[in-house]
């Protein structure tokens, strides 16, 4: 059963193998607000731990999604080119960004599980 | 995830109150910090939702935060000259009950902040002049305006009023239920008017690119006519997200961003509100340069900006010829959702001013192709 993790900045990392499928939390989805356009990685590129991976775009803002951890790109989620709004509404089905080849499973231990996430969501 | 770009903020001191505060959090809107205000940046219906239902409905905003003001003199003629004095609009010669939108200039005929001037209707009021200035730069406003003043003529800040916008295609008919006469004004035109029972300044203009209206009235009683538009059903209360939505892709100038103490009117592309005798007689602050600018041209211009993916490109970006020579930049950008895509406004060289022109705006370092567009990117709906 894929595990799924999370970053502090509200990057969700779900584990299945040693690819791991990332988007953005439903915190931060809601405290984007509509999402009008995302930026995605080319497959292949190689990710490092915090760097940037994407760029989400609300109507306000650009914010940068980072790597939750290193790795290559295997496959982006070509659908939110047509449907950016599917962020909004699926952040964690539909509206994932980018699935990543685990370099090194040990960064995975520094990411927050699905009870400590919601815990830390609370004490914002 | 971080955010790059935020909302306006203002210093440390505690935010202000406008007389609608505790309706916009009652209401569930996402309160922020803008020009030293507490403000709704959104309700929970969003920015994209908010945004369309203006443009198909009616839209109702609190704008109590911008700077409303009085100039009283002996009569119409010595109040329309002393503002004149400041501003390169003709005001002598503006009609009662009319509105003009125009900027108050420093020596180099640099733009300190852009306003709306209204003449008052009542012949009893012959002499006073009605002004609405930017919330930023309201304090600095009255403080250039007062010291230039000629003994005559006093300002009189009128912060006992509230101010909302009611815009869009079901505005008239909303506020006509309520206040009948509003259905028989003109676009800049100005009435006083009772607004479901209570003495309003009710003019029909806005900042959407809307037909719509803006009401003025006393800040204890603002809260009754926002609440009672809100019974229609057509009227939803809409925030400063979508307010700065609306306004860019009206091709509307943001103080602050579009236009500044570097930028004059003509470089702004704002010669339509220098009327021909200002222009000929001079006679405001910055005038050698503004004659200078409309007879010879300018450098650089104010230009609409479409790029033709779907990344918006926000303040800031630079803008590059297709040879990649930066000629200019973006001053406000974003997604423009009655376009549904990226629209975005800035300044550049002359030479490639023209519709039409290619460019590229480079966003996170990569080259975006865009046209030059004409402005407003959406036609306006404005009541002539």
């Amino acid at each position: 059963m894929a595990e799924t993790r999370y970053s502090k900045d509200h990057e969700y990392i779900r584990i299945e193998g040693d690819v791991g499928t990332v988007g953005i939390s439903d915190y931060a989805q809601s405290q984007l607000g509509d999402v009008v356009f995302v930026e995605l990685p080319s497959v292949g590129k190689a990710l490092s731990k915090g760097g940037e991976a994407a760029v989400v775009e609300s109507v306000k803002a650009a914010s940068e999604v980072y790597a939750p951890v290193s790795g290559e790109v295997v496959e982006v989620n070509g659908e939110l080119e047509g449907a950016p709004g599917t962020v909004n509404e699926d952040p964690a089905g539909k509206g994932w960004f980018l699935k990543i080849k685990i370099k090194d499973a040990g960064e995975l231990d520094a990411l927050m599980s699905e009870a400590e996430y919601q815990d830390y969501v609370k004490s914002l | 995830m971080a955010a790059e770009a935020n909302t306006d903020t203002a210093g440390a001191a505690a935010p202000l109150k406008t007389p609608l505060h505790a309706r916009h959090v009652a209401l569930g809107a996402r309160m922020v910090p803008f020009a030293g205000y507490d403000m709704p940046v959104q309700y929970p219906a969003g920015i994209l939702t908010e945004h369309n239902w203006t443009r198909e409905k009616a839209g109702l905003f609190d704008v109590s935060h911008m700077g409303q003001c009085f100039l009283i003199g002996p009569d119409h003629e010595t109040t329309a000259k002393a503002l004149e004095a400041l501003i390169p609009a003709d005001i002598v010669n503006l009609a009662p009950g009319k509105q003009r939108y125009s900027q108050l200039l420093n020596e180099e005929g640099g733009i300190l902040d852009d306003l709306m001037i209204t003449r008052s209707i009542d012949p009893d009021e012959d002499g006073a002049l009605y002004l609405v200035v930017n919330a930023a730069c309201k304090d600095a406003d009255y403080a250039h305006i007062e010291t230039r003043l000629p003994a005559n003529v006093r300002l009189v800040k009128a912060e006992h009023r509230g101010l909302i916008a009611l815009q869009g295609p079901g505005a008239e008919a909303a506020l006509a239920a309520i206040a009948p006469e509003a259905a028989e004004m003109g676009f800049m035109s100005s009435r006083t008017m009772k607004v479901a029972g209570i003495k309003a300044n009710v003019s029909r203009s806005g900042y959407t690119g809307e037909d719509g209206y803006e009401i003025s009235a006393a800040a204890n009683r603002i809260g009754e006519i926002w609440d009672t538009l809100l019974l229609d059903g057509n009227v939803k209360p809409i925030g400063l997200g979508a307010r700065d939505s609306l306004r860019l892709e009206a091709g509307l100038c943001l103080y602050g961003h579009d236009i500044d103490t570097t930028t004059s009117p003509i470089e702004a592309a704002l010669n339509w509100s220098i009327q021909k005798r200002r222009r000929e007689e001079g006679g405001f602050p910055g005038a050698a340069r503004v004659q200078r600018e409309l007879a010879e041209g300018v450098s650089r211009i104010r230009v609409g900006l479409k790029p033709e993916g779907r990344a918006p490109a926000r303040e800031g970006t630079e803008i590059a010829t297709p040879e990649g020579e930066v000629i200019g930049v973006v001053t406000s950008g974003g997604f423009g959702p009655t376009l549904n895509g990226p629209c975005a406004m800035g300044y550049v060289a002359k030479a490639h001013s023209a519709p039409g022109t290619q460019l590229n705006l480079i966003v996170r370092g990569k080259p975006l192709p865009a046209v030059v567009a004409t402005m407003p990117f959406v036609p306006n709906g404005y009541k002539r």
